[in-house]
């Protein structure tokens, strides 16, 4: 089965300033990383130092996506 | 190799001997590295009542593979294990655990610390302590 969906999560900071932990956006919609961030979040300004990953691996925001990938949006990592 | 995520309190010396109990390098290693860091009452002049670790499942344990694996091809280890706490914590708990084994001592130091920094710097965690006044996000990764 073909998802037709791109998953996007935020954690930590990042998910507080957007006020949602997860959501999904139609793939056919958002080509970029830059855009799902743009779609998922109704335009707001992508804070500076966020890190980005597509399926669990750290990207750029001009980072092509496709259907079925995991997009996740989180600050500069604090753990240790 | 071993990751390990724990949601619960542990006690890193105990994990570690159970570890290099079981492990298959018995006899092989002359050197044990081992690094923990556990959880301060202070931070950036504040004093800190508990802390909340978060991660991202699933992207954090690949990170620490990836470090792991990175970390076995750069230097001649034996083994390594990297356990990682999550969740609600008080002062003293510990956070990470963090062991190298190799042969000789060089290799096992150098490791260690690459693997703590590399932790550090690229695993997904991010902490929330809990101050008199309040909650806040660690912003800085000292």
């Amino acid at each position: 089965m073909t998802k037709t969906v791109v998953t996007v999560k935020f954690f930590a900071s990042l998910r507080e300033h957007v006020g949602q932990a997860e959501s999904e956006i139609l793939a056919s919609d958002a080509q970029t990383v830059a855009a799902v961030w743009q779609l998922s979040t109704n335009g707001m300004e992508l804070p500076e130092n966020t890190l980005m990953a597509v399926n669990m691996e750290y990207v750029d925001a001009d980072h092509p996506v496709q259907e079925g990938d995991e997009v996740a949006f989180f600050p500069p990592v604090t753990g240790g | 190799m071993l990751i390990e995520i724990k949601e619960r309190s542990f006690e890193p010396y105990e994990c570690l001997l159970e570890y290099q109990n079981t492990a298959d390098f018995s006899g092989k290693y002359g050197a044990t590295a081992v690094f923990v860091g556990s959880m301060r009452d202070f931070n950036e002049g504040d004093d800190v009542q508990n802390m909340t670790l978060e991660h991202y499942p699933g992207m954090t344990e690949k990170y620490l593979e990836k470090i792991s694996k990175e970390a076995a091809t750069k230097w001649d280890i034996l083994d390594s294990l990297i356990i990682h706490r999550v969740g609600e914590m008080l002062p003293n708990d510990p956070i990470v655990l963090v062991a190298v084994w190799s042969a000789h001592r060089a290799a096992a130091f150098d490791a260690s610390r690459y693997l703590m920094e590399e932790l550090k710097s690229r695993a997904p965690f991010w902490k929330k302590e809990a101050l008199m006044d309040g909650d806040r996000w660690v912003a800085k990764n000292t």
